[in-house]
């Protein structure tokens, strides 16, 4: 190792970050370095730990047995929490904000640092100008008193930013930050992210859009499965270069390739529209067939799905179920339809975690399950024993609350909610999310039984193997819109990257 | 979040203590602290026990704990009903100006009206609109009020010839030596237990207690159930308002002012969770007796009348907060 200015330029240092959560290695001896003044992007799938290295940094997480070492400007550091990193100038701006909306930009800008006059009260005048400077040195034409709930969602940002700026930040990560900007409102963060390189504030930027890795960065770091898979110069990088390195891996044998026959068209969705979210959808799904659904976060994925189900309004557009134009007002007209909806969030779409097993089996059943409104008891009991048979589901007892089990079981029992309806169509969104990796394979399988048993599956993933392994065509989503479809060979990690990242 | 989690709890022994006496406590504490407040009374006062002592304590709690019934639901449907004490009064006027234009029994059905369209009003405005059940009622709660006033004039209202009518038999009568408000309170209680427990109708109302958002994910109309059991908490306040005109055969504006607390204090006492999804009808009737012990038990005993309120105020603030803590799993700090 050479003590040249390469090294004394070096402001954040990380090697052999390591991170466990039960049942998965999120980041395994993984390092990464940045330099003053320099733009990092941060490139990986989804699950390839951008987000949990981050979360290390940031000292929101920490390492397994505090494994692994952490230099700030040379200085070896060891963050318990958020708060000391922050201190320490590696501020970090989430795509969730964390402005106070009821304050003032100003107050914002300043808070927990607020400038005080001599009787210990808000130095009102010092704050506006204080802020005032800050914000024009950055180019941002805000007031300072406006308050921040009222801004745009970018504005937001750059008023994050701001502060960032305010407490000294060393290194600023920037986690997906165009995900909710326009492209007037990213030149502008871009231009401010030039400002903060010329100042000499290190920026590590996560990204899933090649485009912006090759316009603001200077160096790329790729990470795949939690390991490091590569560093490249943007200026020499090539696109190519960029995917393999993301990639390189071969699908899980797990997978059961779905041989089910193809029947007759289930779903048809025509021009499907809803305002501020997706425009113009149109797809189809066959008996037997498992569609995937693939793009990125915020691409309208779960909001499609979600209207077809009835739980959002439709704006305009047309869902026909077996070739007639239904009109779905509600959940519950999609139930008594035949369809089934796996949410992505569990815990607070999917299951009622204060009820039993039993209960929440059973609860979409319910008026199917009863005579004049009381309950048969016994048949519910018996549905329960044999979808808990079915699908393998452990539990000590029926009578257990949901909240007591594991993920994978909860989502077994969401599962076996729809199951025990005979669904025509079963949409699944992020079916795997936050499970253990035996339950994930055993959910794969179940999709394919799925299929051969005659129902149609819509699958929608982040996870590019899972997508590219349980479904028989898939469709991917950019920015509320459909902007591929790939059958057979066309199905490669190629062809989905492109279609959703946004490549120019 | 994550970090309270990563950050192994030094407390934990402590914790899974205190869980288990919290466990205990809240299988077998309403029916332990039932004995305790009987026992505690009974050797205190002589009277307690005596026939005539139960059977008015019963009498007493018999109009509560027919508006416990309602508030039982709305609670573990996610909701709260202040309405209840307001609506009470409103039912027991009507009723009792209406008996002698219209007869009994129509005067009964129009009070059962009454609640009927406040309940439904209600339940459109929370279930259907979105609006919050506890600031919703605490309006009704004065609107029903300031209904009541304007309808009598602030004047007393009474029935002119008690003696000719069978309507005060509700309020007054016995069958096989019970008083029949106690019959039609044992009845509704069974009637609204088994609702609650056998029908899909009383499923569904744990469901969107214990969680809205995933029953709506699961086909049920959330704002239906909401706005169902609205109507049945104006439906037995309405009940509860003709015992009540019955029992006095007159009625005035303020009969039923502070039911909704004493109504709510019995109902958490009954363990029904404040954050909705659980709830056992029975449980709270029993929630409902202690405080009718308690309030009669310090009158016995020679102490203002004023007095239970005092309890009333020690039962909620210690039934939430132990609720709360063992939740947390501290109960200090």
């Amino acid at each position: 190792m050479e003590e040249t200015a390469a090294t004394t330029a070096r402001v954040l240092e990380a090697s052999g970050i390591s991170k466990t959560f039960p049942g998965v290695k999120a980041l395994e001896n993984v390092s990464l370095t940045l330099n003053k003044g320099e733009v990092l992007s941060l490139v990986g799938e989804n699950g390839a730990g951008k987000s949990t290295l981050t979360k290390v940094l940031s000292g929101l997480y920490r390492t397994d047995h505090g494994v692994g070492s952490i230099k700030l400007n040379g200085e070896l550091v060891h963050f318990q929490n958020a708060k000391e990193a922050k201190d320490h100038g590696l501020i970090t701006i989430f795509q969730e904000l964390s402005l106070v909306k009821g304050l003032t930009v100003a107050e914002n800008v300043f808070l927990g640092n607020l400038p005080r006059t001599k009787f210990n009260l808000i130095d009102w005048h010092t704050l506006r100008e204080q802020t005032r400077n800050i914000l024009a040195e950055m180019g941002l034409d805000i007031s300072p008193d406006e308050l921040a709930g009222d801004l745009s969602i970018s504005k937001q940002q750059m008023v994050e930013i701001a502060r960032a700026f305010t407490l000294g930040a060393k290194v600023l990560i920037f986690d997906e930050p165009t995900s909710s900007l326009t492209e007037t409102e990213k030149e502008i963060l871009f231009k401010i992210i030039h400002t903060l390189r010329e100042k000499g504030v290190g920026i590590i930027y996560i990204t899933h859009k090649m485009d912006e890795v090759f316009e603001i960065s200077d160096r790329i770091t790729v990470l795949r499965d939690g390991k490091n898979s590569g560093d490249l110069n943007t200026s020499t990088a090539k696109l190519d270069d960029i995917i393999s390195l993301m990639i390189g891996r071969v699908i899980d044998d797990y997978f059961h390739k779905n041989e089910a026959e193809k029947g007759k068209e289930i779903l048809r969705v025509e021009q499907l529209s809803s305002a501020g979210l997706f425009k113009d959808i149109n797809f189809s799904v066959r008996q037997g067939e498992v569609v995937g659904l693939y793009g990125l976060v915020g691409a309208g994925r779960t909001e499609l799905a979600e209207t077809i189900f009835g739980a959002r309004p439709v704006t305009s557009g047309k869902v026909l179920i077996e070739g007639q134009d239904v009109r779905i007002k509600d959940t519950g007209d999609a139930v008594r339809l035949g369809l089934g909806f796996v949410p992505e969030d569990r815990k607070e779409k999917g299951v009622v975690l204060k009820m039993s097993c039993i209960e929440n089996t059973s609860i979409a059943k319910l008026p199917w399950m009863s005579n004049y409104g009381f309950l048969r008891e016994k048949e519910e009991k018996e549905i329960f024993k044999e979808y808990k048979d079915k699908l393998s589901i452990s539990t000590p007892s029926p009578q257990q609350q949901v909240v007591k089990l594991s993920g994978g079981n909860q989502q077994k029992i969401v599962i076996a909610k729809w199951l025990c309806l005979n669904p025509r169509l079963l949409i699944l969104d992020e079916p795997t999310r936050g499970i253990d990796v035996g339950s994930k394979a055993e959910i794969h399988k179940l999709i394919a039984k799925l299929a051969e048993s005659g129902i149609a599956v819509i699958v929608i993933s982040s996870e590019m193997p899972e997508i590219m392994g349980v479904s028989d065509r898939i469709m991917t989503m950019r920015e509320g819109k459909i902007s591929g479809e790939f059958t057979g060979d066309d199905i490669t990690e190629q062809n989905l990257i492109t279609a959703i990242a946004h490549v120019n | 979040m994550q970090q309270a989690e990563l950050m192994a709890n030094p407390a934990e022994q402590r914790t899974t203590l205190m869980r288990r006496i919290a466990k205990a406590t809240e299988k077998h504490g309403l029916i332990v602290a039932f004995f305790i407040v009987v026992a505690f009374f009974s050797i205190a006062s002589e009277n307690f026990l005596s026939p005539k002592n139960v059977m008015l304590v019963l009498r007493q709690v018999s109009i509560l704990g027919t508006i416990a019934i309602g508030m039982t639901i709305v609670i573990t449907v996610g909701h709260f009903d202040l309405s209840v004490g307001s609506l009470t009064s409103l039912t027991a006027v009507v009723v009792i100006s209406m008996h002698d234009i219209v007869g009994p029994v129509p005067a009964m059905l129009i009070a059962i009206l009454v609640g009927l369209i406040s309940g439904a009003f209600i339940g459109y405005l929370v279930g259907y609109l979105r609006l919050n059940s506890l600031i919703i009622t605490l309006g009704m709660l004065v609107g029903l009020q300031a209904i009541v006033l304007i309808y009598t004039g602030g004047k007393y209202t009474r029935i002119v010839a008690p003696d000719e009518t069978w309507f005060g038999f509700i309020g007054r009568g016995f069958l096989f030596g019970v008083p029949l408000p106690v019959i039609i309170l044992g009845v509704l209680l069974l009637i609204f237990s088994v609702i609650l427990l056998k029908t899909v109708f009383g499923r569904q109302v744990f469901s969107v207690g214990g969680n809205p958002t995933a029953s709506k994910f699961s086909g049920i109309s959330d704002r239906k159930i909401i706005f169902t059991a609205f109507v049945i908490s104006g439906f037995l306040t309405a009940i509860a308002g003709i015992i009540m005109g019955s029992r006095l055969m007159a009625a005035q504006n303020y009969l039923g002012q502070g039911y909704e607390f004493e109504v709510i204090a019995g109902v958490i006492l009954g363990g029904v969770s404040l954050s909705g999804g659980e709830g056992n009808i029975f449980k709270a009737f029993i929630g409902i007796l202690i405080i009718g012990i308690l309030k009669n038990g310090f009158l016995l005993l020679g102490f203002p009348y004023y007095f239970q309120w005092v309890a009333q105020w020690v039962i909620v603030v210690g039934v939430v907060w132990l609720d709360v803590a063992t939740k947390r799993g501290k109960v200090l700090g």
